[in-house]
């Protein structure tokens, strides 16, 4: 490409006067500081205040009422770690995460690879498979506590296709309680997924897959060399997006089950609540919270630096 | 790849069929909110003689009414003050390279990472020293705060990519730099705008925890704790709790079907953007 001889050079005509007044230009386009002012008072004034007072509280007797409270030094945390109830909901959140990410993304590719094809209804099918995802979660929970009950439409569901045997009290059971938790929670959520994921596979230019196909590449060798180092990034996001959203968790458990039965399905954000706002513990439940920041802050540094590096290796 | 072959049919089959799996609880939901309490037949046969008596029931003694004009009015407030605070913010972070510019915006990111039960508990004691608590006013303070960090992050990354001439022209043509975020600046940014929009109005609609614990005991409250208190007082009467469901439930899909395409668009627009 080649400019025409009479037309100028972008650059110079763009600022006339900034070659011969050097300094003009950058403090007149410069915007001001004061543009950041609202948004950052707004958010020091609740997150990041309300923050550092939280950590501090988190070496306090605070009962959330008694201005007057004693500082403990780090006697709530020793009492977490020696609280069966507490080091259960760390193990039960990090399961959770963990379940949630995998599943959740498994599925959401599956789904996406599905309807990123020549099939007739994949419009519809990719509006209908989102749907859940923009349900207010706690409705989706209410509606699942029905669903999963001892005489609710999936122990139905079971028993008129012949499985009588499987049917269960799916959130009345500790041992399956946990798994069904996160079993909504997939469901609610794996169009969502989908959707990072069918957005990445229709960056994948479609010649390179004919021209690879056409050189007797089959669909697995295709995805592996093709489709999947170009997933990179909506990988990254996704992988994010549920370990965190898995991490902080909170509404559905507190409508499926309670945290319980027992203490069954107790995550770090139900404890955290029962704990300040049934037993007016303040002072430990924002020490179980310094924990939760503790852990969110360490995967998601970590995942993003691992991911990150592996993003760039496979482009 | 393109051709339409016998595997093609296969395929569609299966994912209509994982669709209608997807679905199955949504029928369920619907079929049991029609059903009067009387009829005790199995949750997943088909209702014989549907009424829609369940839903003025919910709606009259939940409250839905006010609960949904709550919710709007939070929603639509909170996500207005956090674009307007938010883009302008996005500007100079993403135009200046001065220290001051980078460490407010890692101060923003830092935020990403925080979670909100951290602050949640102080800010309870600061909104009630306020006088705050049990108003949607609280709400609208929390959202306004608590949505910055990720809604900068959208804007700034978008406003990296895009070419600076465009505001130099107007600030040389005598713009002030407030005219020429307004009439230069925002215009471009429309795209983002709606990603940050979309994933903002559908946080805060949806958020449950928060309004639990500002709005507690008062009587306006926003849909999702409405429906929290409706489930627990009236237990076991499924029917009237699948029809306030039903209702929740509706505003936010007729909106999302009405959308859809700009709505899949803004949640995967992080990608894109």
């Amino acid at each position: 490409m080649a400019l025409a001889p009479h037309e100028p050079h972008p650059a110079q005509d763009r600022l006339p006067d900034a070659a011969s007044v050097p300094g003009v230009r950058r403090a007149r386009t410069t915007p001001p500081w004061w543009f950041a002012l609202p948004a950052a008072l707004l958010f020091a004034f609740v997150v990041l205040v309300p923050s550092v007072r939280g950590v501090h509280y988190a070496f306090t007797d605070w009962d959330g009422l008694d201005p007057h409270f004693s500082f403990v030094g780090l006697a709530n945390f020793s009492e977490l770690l020696h609280d069966p109830d507490a080091t259960q909901a760390i193990r039960h959140t990090l399961l959770i995460a963990v379940s949630i990410t995998v599943v959740q993304n498994a599925l959401g590719l599956l789904l996406a690879l599905g309807v990123n094809t020549a099939i007739r209804s994949r419009n519809v099918l990719r509006v209908l498979l989102f749907a859940p995802a923009v349900i207010t979660p706690i409705v989706t929970a209410y509606l699942w506590r029905n669903l999963l009950g001892p005489d609710g439409a999936v122990n139905s569901l079971l028993g008129a296709v012949g499985l009588d045997g499987l049917r269960q009290d799916w959130l009345g059971s500790p041992r399956l309680a946990l798994w069904a938790v996160v079993g909504v929670i997939v469901w609610q959520f794996a169009g969502y997924s989908m959707v990072i994921f069918l957005a990445g596979l229709q960056s994948v230019p479609k010649e390179v897959h004919e021209a690879a196909a056409i050189d007797g590449a089959g669909p697995v060798r295709r995805f592996w060399s093709i489709t999947r180092p170009l997933l990179a990034p909506a990988l990254t996001i996704n992988l994010m997006l549920s370990v965190i959203g898995g991490i902080k968790l909170f509404d559905q458990v507190y409508a499926l089950t309670g945290g319980g039965p027992g203490h069954a399905t107790d995550t770090l954000s139900t404890l955290i609540y029962k704990d300040a706002f049934t037993l007016g513990q303040f002072g430990y439940s924002i020490a179980l919270a310094v924990v939760l920041t503790i852990i969110v802050a360490v995967v998601s540094t970590g995942q993003y630096a691992v991911l990150s590096r592996s993003e760039r290796a496979a482009s | 790849m393109n051709r339409y072959r016998r595997r093609t049919f296969a395929l569609e089959l299966s994912m209509i069929a994982v669709a209608l799996i997807v679905g199955f609880p949504v029928y369920v939901l619907v079929n049991l909110a029609v059903r009067p309490a009387s009829d005790t037949s199995s949750p997943i046969g088909p209702t014989t003689s549907p009424t829609l008596d369940n839903f003025s029931q919910a709606w009259q003694q939940g409250a839905l009414g006010g609960a949904l004009f709550n919710s709007a009015l939070v929603t639509v407030c909170s996500v207005a003050i956090v674009l307007a605070v938010s883009s302008l913010a996005a500007y100079p972070l993403a135009r200046v390279t001065a220290r001051w510019s980078r460490g407010t915006y890692l101060g923003f990111l830092l935020g990403l990472v925080l979670p909100f039960q951290l602050a949640a508990l102080p800010l309870y004691q600061t909104m009630r020293d306020l006088g705050l608590l049990g108003t949607p006013w609280a709400l609208v303070l929390f959202y306004s705060g608590l949505q910055v960090p990720f809604t900068v992050f959208l804007y700034v990354g978008f406003l990296r990519a895009l070419p600076q001439d465009f505001e130099d022209a107007a600030l040389i043509d005598g713009c002030t730099p407030l005219q020429g975020f307004r009439h230069v600046v925002l215009p471009m940014l429309k795209p983002v705008t709606v990603t940050a929009l979309v994933l903002n109005a559908v946080a805060v609609w949806n958020d449950f925890f928060t309004p639990l614990l500002y709005l507690s005991g008062s009587d306006r409250q926003t849909m999702p704790v409405a429906i929290a208190g409706f489930v627990g007082q009236y237990v076991t009467d499924w029917n009237l709790i699948f029809a306030a469901l039903v209702i929740s439930v509706l505003p936010v899909l007729l909106v999302y079907f009405l959308l859809q395409r700009s709505i899949i668009n803004g949640f995967a627009g992080g990608l894109r953007g």
